[in-house]
């Protein structure tokens, strides 16, 4: 592990040089550890991937200080032998109606698309990131038969709740936006919804496993189509 | 509630109070005033908290009629302000009565100014913040910039006092700045050389520059990174993506990105680099994280003791 500086007001803690789930834990235990050992300087914690950005209070504290609190909090990480996160299970219609990019994916791993909607079900993912877009959660890591680049060409409007795939991540768009994600079906569930408390069903560390539902399932859910 | 309804909107008005904090772990960026000394400043010549939501207006051009009686201030970039088809001078705080027309024309200097009310404008906040960020559609008025027809809610203000802050004590905006850099992040991964390069570079700013972030143009800078895993992004990173080309991070940037980063512009200097317009010169300066510390509260004890004049 090690802290480098970010900013005059920020440190980068990196943990490891690839993202995995044992890394995943260990960063939210720090991200638990901070929370509550540091919550008199702390102003933002942005987990990713491999690291954690702190950014604290610089009236309230200083960079010496700072660090050495981050040293006290971040000891001992690997002790706990826990998954970490809660579970949370995300309905997903998936269909060549709802995502045109299922057999460019079936096709690409010379699979049949049944078989990339099976695939893609069958893993629990880790929230590794959430950022790019409020709400916008990067999950990893899909299986390498259904994985695939990002289209060469990015769509202007990708609709709210589609489920993509990029390389090996997958997520659900918490808005209608411009994307270059492969799209494989739609979700119902919000991801991103600012007059709901909590904002967001999942946080970084979570686990999310997808379930497929029908046509019908989808609309009664709120889907739209 | 009363308050002020915008005639014209300008090219970019915003509503923002000093910024959205806590929310990076959804994804949510800062927002909040490009130059935070000139809108802090606003806020307190009007003696308003300093947390007031107040207008970040961009280039200039907006126009705003008043339906109650109360003060303004305009600080920040050099606009032309008329009240009622008179002009009157910034950094000072001014009656307004119900029906008044306040007028700003375009930037003469520097391009970013901040007009305040007393008592500060009425708005929701979203995630703790009235900041509007028009990418992520948060704050403001349905998240978006001003448009003609809206209405800025806000309570009438009997201020009998008003003040100015001397010319002296005002910042200069000028057509250049020099950035001061704490290095971090990947800064290792640029070798002396391009370090030097670097800091020993002049880049210009491009048009290319907005709330995301300023793209500056010079000397290509190279670092020994081929593909990294996407990380969080603190206010001022200095990124630097595959052409060389370094880009200031600012308030509304993303939380997190996958391109080196060699260190942060300190805020004190975001703001002096958010007033400039394409063509620009900036040279950059490396400093310890202590002498950025004591520039910070240096900064900040000369703004408490600077008083403002009675007028």
């Amino acid at each position: 592990m090690k802290i480098e500086t970010a900013g005059q007001d920020a440190f980068i803690v990196y943990f490891a040089d690839q993202a995995s789930t044992s890394v995943s834990a260990q960063i939210q235990r720090a991200v638990n550890n901070i929370q509550t050992q540091m919550s008199d300087i702390i102003v933002d914690l942005i987990p990713s991937y491999a690291s954690l950005l702190v950014i604290y209070n610089l009236d309230s504290c200083d960079s010496f200080a700072t660090k050495s609190r981050l040293r006290v909090a971040l000891a001992n990480l690997e002790a706990e032998e826990s998954q970490g996160g809660k579970l949370v299970t995300l309905p997903a219609y998936y269909s060549l109606e709802s995502g045109p990019d299922l057999d460019i994916i079936a096709e690409r791993g010379k699979i049949s698309v049944d078989e990339v909607i099976e695939i893609h079900q069958q893993q629990e993912y880790r929230v590794y990131a959430i950022g790019f877009a409020p709400g916008f959660a990067y999950l990893g890591e899909v299986d390498e038969r259904i994985a695939a680049p990002r289209l060469a060409t990015p769509r202007q409007k990708v609709p709210l709740g589609a489920v993509a795939i990029a390389d090996r991540q997958t997520a659900v768009y918490p808005a209608p936006s411009p994307g270059g994600w492969n799209l494989i079906g739609l979700c119902p569930t919000r991801m991103f919804d600012p007059l709901q408390e909590p904002s967001m069903p999942v946080q970084v560390g979570d686990r999310i496993q997808f379930k497929a539902i029908d046509r019908d399932e989808y609309l009664s859910l709120g889907g739209e189509l | 509630m009363s308050g002020f309804t915008i005639k014209h909107p300008g090219l970019l008005t915003l509503i923002q109070d000093s910024g959205r904090f806590g929310a990076h772990n959804l994804g949510l960026t800062n927002g909040g005033p490009l130059d935070a000394l000139a809108f802090d400043w606003a806020n307190r010549l009007l003696g308003n908290d300093n947390n007031a939501t107040a207008l970040e207006i961009s280039f200039g051009g907006l126009s705003l009629e008043s339906e109650i009686d109360t003060a303004i201030v305009v600080t920040g970039a050099e606009m032309p302000i008329k009240i009622n088809d008179e002009t009157m001078p910034q950094w000072q705080t001014h009656p307004v009565k119900k029906g008044d027309i306040i007028e700003l024309g375009y930037a003469i200097s520097g391009t970013r100014a901040y007009l305040a009310v007393a008592g500060g404008f009425s708005i929701p906040p979203s995630f703790g913040s009235s900041a509007t960020v028009v990418r992520e559609k948060i704050g403001g008025l349905n998240g978006d910039k001003l448009q003609a027809g809206d209405h800025l809610p806000c309570d009438t203000r009997e201020n009998s006092q008003h003040y100015r802050l001397a010319n002296v004590d005002r910042p200069k905006y000028n057509d250049g700045a020099i950035l001061r850099v704490v290095l971090g992040y990947q800064q290792s991964a640029f070798d002396p050389v391009e370090h030097r390069r670097f800091f020993g570079s002049q880049y210009q700013v491009t048009d290319r520059s907005d709330r995301m972030g300023f793209r500056l143009e010079g000397e290509a800078i190279k670092s020994s990174i081929v593909g990294m895993l996407s990380e969080g992004i603190c206010h001022g990173a200095i990124q630097i993506p595959a052409d060389g080309q370094p880009i200031v991070l600012m308030n509304d940037r993303q939380t997190i990105g996958g391109y080196p980063k060699i260190g942060s512009v300190i805020p004190l200097d975001t703001a002096k680099l958010a007033q400039l317009s394409p063509g620009a010169t900036i040279n950059f300066e490396s400093i310890s994280p202590e002498y950025a510390h004591n520039l910070h509260w240096l900064a900040k004890s000369r703004f408490e003791r600077t008083q403002p004049f009675r007028c």
